[in-house]
């Protein structure tokens, strides 16, 4: 069972970007006092990093340089005020909050005195990136680690002033207080006058979930009444004086190569800085539309290639596998040996179309040098990265370039890529003023990157019992997450074939779990048909993990599986699985339309398992807004392309779910405290499009294979 | 140089110096620094850039100032003495947002369905406010705000 669980949630996931060596921290310990004031700081180290070998860990560091494998921090200074560092950014998954939960619960402070400081390549350490589902999984545990050591340093400093042992005192409420002679002092008292550093202990226990005070509930969000003003200020919003807009030249087609570039009409207008850089050509200018003005005024020739067109994408997938790079394959065994004790075979192919993360925030950057050293505020969910490619591309030392990332308006996985920080930086730089980038929508929609399309081809087999006898698996090019079955299959082949993408692709929520659950759940219905069985008795007979079956039994359960049709055109649908530590479940209610084909969502319930829930609100809000975007996907999103160029980069022509689309949405919480937390943003959205696919097979009888299901919709 | 235009903009007057073709949008941000009111499409479709012309829901990224005639109410104008408007409370006390870019835009024109249905359905609501796009998908939250502001405002009429 618990091999299952192993096998699949922490899956490596080739369009995530690589982990790297944790970076080098060069602040020592007299600086970090003389930056942050005196008072106490406790580090975490990384796991294996050799400051934690060499001192054993949970000794005093002693020399005078900080560890160089920070991955978190916590400073409590002397007025008691806690601020917790982290290299992880806030992009709407409400992580500002419930981090800060973490930290508060496990230091017994109110909630209200702790600030994180994120993702700012000045203040906070090395961090890869937010993405992955990563965050609640292994930063809150981190910043705990860290506030807990924090705890016993203030308890050690108490014990030693009283003469007594830490043992004996009590940590609660900001305070330390020795029960016995009822003596007490506020961690703002044990503070003053201190330069303790520690660094993490290794095993210094955390405080367990069935304990917690201020972790497990719905906290209200960090700073909302910023948002409903209007106060707080996105990276698009920031004007540092004398900013200059920047606005770039954008080949005619993917693909394309200058041959020429005239300059001369658009360097003849006064107010505009021009840049040509190699294949970069841009211009500043004190208003947008006297930067556009001066791109609209170079004269440059292209050279055109051939490029696929989305009518033919599918097949190109197919001929275009990367032989150069190795497949994912695991497998146990035979597929022919299965197949031929079944009493039915099944043979489907699925497609996934590429679909676009638009965030409502394009992306945007604004760079400022000064004295050769370069500032860049940008919405990326890669601030270390994003520094290390300005400081290649402008041959800088790290320590010259700060990266600074304001609460961002979303990413969904798409702001990974440092873009538009190196063309807001480029453009800086030839100007001497401080620039700003803020992609234009067609931008976005055309010159970031798209979630990869696939080709999904399943060959599998069931005995007459309903029990799996065999499952072949081959995914071209969408992606290896979420791909291995989490159904109990003693014959298996499942295989990834990398493919030489038409299009740029990357990183999105949920990642290729999306397609690989479409697939899957989708054959897993029509298997139960072909066996004539319930879809959900027949999932939970080759289902072997108990939390897997807690979910789909809790989502049956309030959904009213099986329901009974009322009234023409109406079908129900079940899907779900294990990803990124998380276990969902979703039962879909659809109406078709006989005439036109118009599929609706009328209800949607999804039971979701992560573990111990931080904060239960925040964590509702990210399940129905996974399913609320997952509904884009899942019935009508779609790029399409032609000649290298995409013919629906508007949001007037990419249809993404509207107010008018939501369904009557319920959503189920399994709180599991003895479990650790799994992250939560992405997985909730992986069981609605085969929920629904299954649902128009049950109106319809017919079985759609694409996604969008219904691009007509 | 032609005279400076006027807009009056949450009760202030401004002259301004941008072309009469220059959008509301673009003279908000970046003339008069009111960042509230955000870009997201360019062309009508996702509404972050509603503000209030008149109490008429106007998408600011369409709108040339020189056919701006009546006063300008923006996300930064809702706030009077320290207290929130009743849907921004609502979005508040919610947690109508995720990201909440799309916020501005969501609760401007909630001010402006409010302003025409005192009491509208969620079938309403939905109707009115489906220009706005929030890619976190909050809609539903966003209905209940709404919902709530209205019952707080009927109150606060009485």
């Amino acid at each position: 069972m618990s091999t299952v669980a192993k096998k699949f949630t922490h899956e490596p996931e080739r369009y995530e970007f690589r982990e790297r060596p944790i970076h080098h921290f060069t602040l020592h310990r007299r600086d970090f006092f003389k930056f942050f004031g005196a008072g106490i700081a406790v580090f975490a180290l990384a796991k294996d990093s050799p400051a934690t070998q060499e001192s054993g860990g949970g000794r005093r560091n002693h020399s005078d340089e900080l560890p160089k494998e920070i991955t978190a921090w916590l400073h409590i200074s002397e007025d008691g005020s806690v601020t917790a560092f982290t290299g992880k950014v806030e992009i709407g998954q409400n992580i500002r909050t419930s981090l800060a939960q973490s930290v508060a619960d496990e230091l017994r402070v109110p909630f209200e005195s702790v600030r994180m400081v994120m993702g700012d390549t000045a203040l906070t350490p090395f961090d890869m990136g937010t993405f992955g589902s990563r965050t609640t999984p292994t930063m809150a545990p981190q910043l705990r680690r860290v506030a807990s050591a924090a705890r016993d340093l203030l308890l050690q400093t108490a014990a030693k002033e009283w003469n007594t042992a830490p043992e004996k005192l009590v940590a609660a409420n900001a305070k330390i207080t020795d029960p016995v002679s009822g003596r007490s002092a506020t961690y703002a008292e044990l503070a003053r006058g201190k330069t303790l550093a520690q660094n993490l202990p290794d095993e210094d226990p955390m405080t367990p979930a069935s304990e917690w005070t201020i972790a497990g509930k719905s906290l209200p969000k960090v700073d909302a009444r910023a948002f409903v003003t209007g106060r707080h200020q996105y990276t698009s919003d920031l004007r540092p004086a004398g900013l200059l807009h920047g606005k770039v030249l954008r080949p005619p087609s993917f693909g394309a190569t200058m041959t020429s570039c005239d300059l001369s009409a658009a360097q003849k207008l006064p107010a505009a800085v021009v840049v040509h850089d190699g294949d970069f050509v841009a211009a500043a200018a004190p208003s947008e539309s006297e930067a556009e003005e001066a791109v609209a005024a170079i004269r440059a020739q292209w050279k055109e290639t051939p490029q696929p067109s989305s009518s033919e994408l599918f097949p190109y997938l197919k001929q275009n596998v990367d032989t150069s790079e190795h497949s994912d394959l695991t497998q146990s065994g035979s597929i022919a040996d299965g197949l031929a004790r079944a009493a039915h075979r099944l043979d489907s192919t699925y497609t996934i179309a590429y679909i676009a993360h638009a965030p409502l925030e394009p992306r945007a950057a604004v760079a400022e040098w000064k004295d050769n050293k370069l500032t860049v505020w940008t919405g990326t969910q890669r601030p270390f990265a994003t520094r290390d490619a300005l400081a290649d591309a402008f041959h800088l030392s790290n320590e010259s370039v700060r990266v600074i990332v304001p609460d961002t308006g979303s990413a969904y996985g798409g702001k990974h890529t440092p873009d538009a920080a190196l063309e807001a930086a480029r453009l800086a730089r030839a100007a001497g003023k401080p620039v700003k980038i803020v992609w234009t929508r067609e931008e976005e929609f055309t010159w970031a990157y798209f979630r990869p399309a696939g080709v999904i081809e399943i060959k599998s087999g069931v005995a007459a019992d309903g029990t799996l006898t065999a499952w072949e698996f081959h995914n071209y090019n969408s992606g290896a997450a979420g791909i291995g079955t989490p159904y109990t299959v003693a014959n298996q082949h499942i295989e990834f074939h990398p493919v030489r993408s038409p299009l740029r692709q990357g990183s999105y929520r949920g990642l290729a779990a999306t397609a690989n659950h479409f697939a899957r759940e989708s054959h897993m219905n029509d298997l139960a048909h072909a066996a004539n069985l319930d879809p959900l008795e027949f999932r939970l007979k080759n289902i072997a993990d108990p939390r897997l079956r807690d979910v789909f039994q809790a989502a049956a359960k309030s959904f009213g599986w099986p329901a009974k049709k009322s009234r023409p055109g109406q079908g129900f649908g079940i899907g779900g699985g294990i990803e990124k530590g998380g276990y969902v479940a979703t039962c879909a209610e659809i109406s078709s339309d006989d005439y036109s084909g118009a599929i609706r969502v009328v209800r949607a319930v999804t039971a979701f398992e992560c573990g111990a829930i931080v904060n239960p609100d925040g964590l509702r809000n990210q399940i129905m807004g996974a399913n609320i975007m997952g509904l884009g996907g899942a019935l009508f999103e779609a790029m399409t392309f032609d000649g290298g160029r995409i013919t629906n980069a508007r949001f007037s022509r990419y249809r993404v779910p509207r107010f008018r689309d939501v369904p009557d949405m319920e959503i189920i919480l399994l709180d599991r405290k003895d479990i650790p937390s799994a992250g939560a943003g992405e997985t909730p959205l992986v069981g609605l499009a085969p929920a629904i696919g299954n649902a128009i097979f049950d109106a319809t009888g017919v079985r759609r294979t694409t996604l969008p299901l219904a691009p007509r919709t | 140089m032609a005279p400076p235009l006027e807009l009056e903009v949450n009760g202030q007057k401004y002259p301004v110096h941008s072309d009469p073709d220059t959008r509301l949008l673009t003279v908000l941000r970046d003339e008069l620094g009111l960042t509230g009111t955000k870009y997201g499409c360019g062309e009508g479709q996702c509404g972050a850039c509603t503000v209030l012309i008149g109490s008429s829901p106007r998408r600011s990224c369409q709108m040339p100032i020189g056919e701006v005639v009546q006063p300008v109410t923006t996300i930064e104008g809702l706030e009077k003495n320290g207290h929130l408007h009743p849907v921004q409370q609502a979005f508040l006390d919610l947690e109508a947002f995720q990201c909440a870019y799309c916020t501005s835009g969501m609760i401007i024109s909630s001010v402006a369905l409010l302003a025409q249905k005192p009491n509208p359905s969620p079938t309403e609501i939905a109707q009115f406010m489906q220009g706005n796009i929030c890619r976190c998908g909050t809609y539903p939250r966003i209905v209940d705000a709404i919902q709530q502001a209205a019952k707080s405002m009927e109150k606060q009429a009485r």
